[in-house]
């Protein structure tokens, strides 16, 4: 089955080529693009299907064999992200026909928006870490591409920023993989499982662990390393800041949790402890920070940094629960954050300003535009039925089990204090009557047909955010069997290096 | 030879987080490029030194009969090094477009996207969105 595993790579990056060879037509290269999400998305769900069914799938690339070779693997987790990234790209790339301009357009926004979602799947399915690294790169350079296609004066500073952080991170990522195939003479994921344990040197592997702690730390925005993000992420176009919000913080995360689970042993250099804390800070900054700003794209952008901190106090506690929030949290975060940013530009569009202050009589111009805001604002803070809920109960209850009293009370907190930014959005533009007149009722067609565009996406996902909520069964379950697979990883490894696993582990002790 | 790898790792990692602890963008830049021969320098001390045996086969052998040098950490490094010539010519266009566009290289100076809600900062919001729509 290894063209299902190659296909949602190649998916966007044929899509990319296909776009920027197409005429120069803006409708029908966005057309094409939108196209590629969607079959991305299909491919993501076939895949979850057939793990589903048949368990985790491994493809050695080019035929050499599993530790020697790059083997691509997809398991519960991330099939499923795949499948999360591929929702989130699909309703981007709809809201892009109406949020980017032409000369955005023209400039290629639709190929590199493409291949940032090629790096983000190929991060999600590689097992080699040499791979991750080079998948992070491509990643990296479509968003750098991204942040600065356009070149406002706002998002040339903004890219500064974020464009430097990055390249630190790279640059420890590198070192710390270089260092780690000094130790242990191998990079496949499979291969490096088990074989840490045992080494002499656990003091160097501590600081190798630690650099890569700091490496996915930058890319997850984790406290104290978050201060790139809300410098950057609302200075592009909404399009671009909504996919950044959904995708590129959970990467880290994800990296993160494939890094301390499946290749390090666990409780090496008090990593968990450090994990703990920078969860918990991170939650609280977040929050904090959101309730500190006044721009509500800023708004929306600390609680990508608060929503990064849950995640990873799912990964600290370290239970088959607690990880199963995580991963059904990581679901949701990616929708929502898309969801909300994209919210935040129509909001943007029709006030005129992001300012709060500027912002008003929203409630009577866009009603729709409140409901799938109002709906966001709830999944966010986690009222039943919708999507927050699950994981918060979740993650309560293993908080409880391993009388983790700190984190829990920490999540119950940081759930109320999310209730104050938000409501703060909702009163300013929906319901005060604002400074200026109310728009939407002298809208002329070709606005008409924008502002159809721009809401359509936001309503696909607001509807999946309450489907989600209402059934959380199916992904309970595959969240459940995810945090299995992570915690127990016997299915990855069997599927990656089948039977050889003993026979090759002599073959690959590092060359003196 | 490791020792002296190491060495020069180590005074390269010094100058490059001074250069990087500049406030000119330049400066950083610098600093920028320097740290990434670091992580290069690393993984090539790290993944052995072998002298004068290149991991060549010979003729009608299928593996190599004697000791030789380990080829993987050369391609992992030839792979960080063209990954890493891009992004650097990436950054100095966008130093230069940044020089450009606010008029200075001093990141202390750069603090137009993150302009508080008590400046004009407001005015320009309303102006770009109306160029937007």
């Amino acid at each position: 089955m290894s063209w299902l595993l190659v296909a949602p790579i190649l998916m966007p990056m044929a899509t990319a080529a296909l776009v920027f060879l197409a005429p120069a037509d803006r409708m029908l290269r966005s057309r094409i693009s939108v196209l590629g999400a969607g079959a991305l998305t299909v491919l993501g769900a076939v895949l979850l299907f057939e793990v589903w069914i048949h368990g985790p799938i491994a493809g050695d690339m080019g035929s050499w064999p599993a530790p020697f070779g790059i083997t691509l693997v997809a398991d519960l987790f991330s099939a499923l992200m795949v499948l999360t990234a591929g929702l989130a790209g699909t309703a981007v790339s709809v809201y892009a026909l109406a949020d980017i301009d032409f000369d955005r357009a023209a400039g290629g926004f639709d190929s590199f928006l493409q291949m940032l979602l090629a790096g983000v799947i190929g991060a999600f399915l590689t097992g080699d870490l040499f791979n991750l690294y080079v998948w992070f790169e491509v990643m990296l350079i479509a968003s750098f591409a991204l942040m600065t296609l356009g070149g406002d004066r706002r998002q040339l500073d903004g890219a500064v920023k974020y464009v430097a952080i990055n390249l630190i991170s790279t640059v420890l990522l590198l070192a710390a993989i270089g260092l780690l195939y000094g130790l242990a003479g191998t990079l496949n994921m499979a291969d490096l499982h088990g074989r840490l344990g045992r080494l002499d040197d656990q003091g160097l592997l501590g600081v190798v662990a630690i650099l890569f702690l700091i490496a996915f730390g930058i890319k997850a925005a984790v406290f104290p390393l978050f201060f790139w993000l809300p410098a950057s992420y609302h200075t592009p176009p909404i399009a671009v800041s909504a996919i950044f919000a959904g995708l590129m913080t959970k990467i880290g995360v994800y990296a993160l949790i494939r890094t301390f689970t499946l290749i390090f042993p666990a409780g090496i250099g008090l990593i968990t402890e450090i994990i703990f804390v920078a969860a918990l800070a991170t939650m609280a900054i977040g929050v904090l920070g959101a309730i500190a700003q006044t721009d509500i794209r800023r708004i929306i952008a600390f609680q990508v940094i608060a929503s990064i901190g849950f995640m990873l106090l799912g990964v600290a506690l370290g239970s088959t629960l607690a990880m199963a929030a995580a991963v059904f949290y990581m679901v949701h975060a990616i929708l929502l954050k898309t969801l909300l940013f994209m919210t935040m530009g129509i909001i943007g569009r029709e006030a005129g300003s992001f300012e709060l202050a500027n912002l008003g009589g929203l409630y009577r111009s866009s009603p729709g535009l409140a409901i799938a805001f109002f709906i966001g604002t709830l999944a966010l803070m986690g009222i039943p039925p919708l999507t927050g809920f699950w994981p918060k109960l979740m993650i309560i209850e293993s908080g409880l089990e391993q009388s983790a009293t700190l984190a829990v009370a920490t999540v119950v907190i940081y759930s109320l204090l999310t209730f104050i930014p938000l409501i703060r959005i909702w009163s300013h533009a929906f319901w005060s009557p604002g400074p200026g007149a109310p728009g939407g009722v002298d809208l002329d067609l070709a606005r008409r047909d924008e502002r159809r565009l721009l809401t359509l996406p936001v309503a696909g996902l607001a509807v999946v955010v309450v489907l989600i909520g209402l059934m959380p069964e199916p992904l309970m379950q595959i969240a459940n069997g995810a945090a299995a697979g992570i915690l127990d990883p016997t299915a990855y490894l069997d599927a990656v290096l089948g039977t050889h696993a003993d026979g090759v582990a002599a073959l690959t002790e590092p060359v003196r | 030879m490791e020792i002296l790898l190491g060495s020069l790792a180590g005074i390269l990692m010094a100058a490059s987080v001074w250069l990087m602890l500049s406030r000119n963008l330049v400066k950083f830049l610098l600093g920028l490029v320097l740290i990434g021969n670091v992580a290069n320098l690393v993984i090539f001390a790290s993944g052995g030194l072998t002298y004068g045996a290149p991991p060549l086969i010979a003729e009608g052998m299928t593996a190599p009969t004697t000791a030789v040098a380990n080829p993987l950490p050369q391609a992992l490094i030839l792979t960080a090094i063209v990954i890493g010539f891009g992004l650097v010519a990436f950054t100095l266009v966008l130093a230069l477009r940044a020089y450009q566009e606010l008029g200075t290289v001093n990141v202390d100076a750069m603090n137009l996207a993150e302009a508080t809600a008590f400046s004009n900062d407001k005015k320009a919001t309303v102006v770009d969105m109306r160029d937007a729509a």
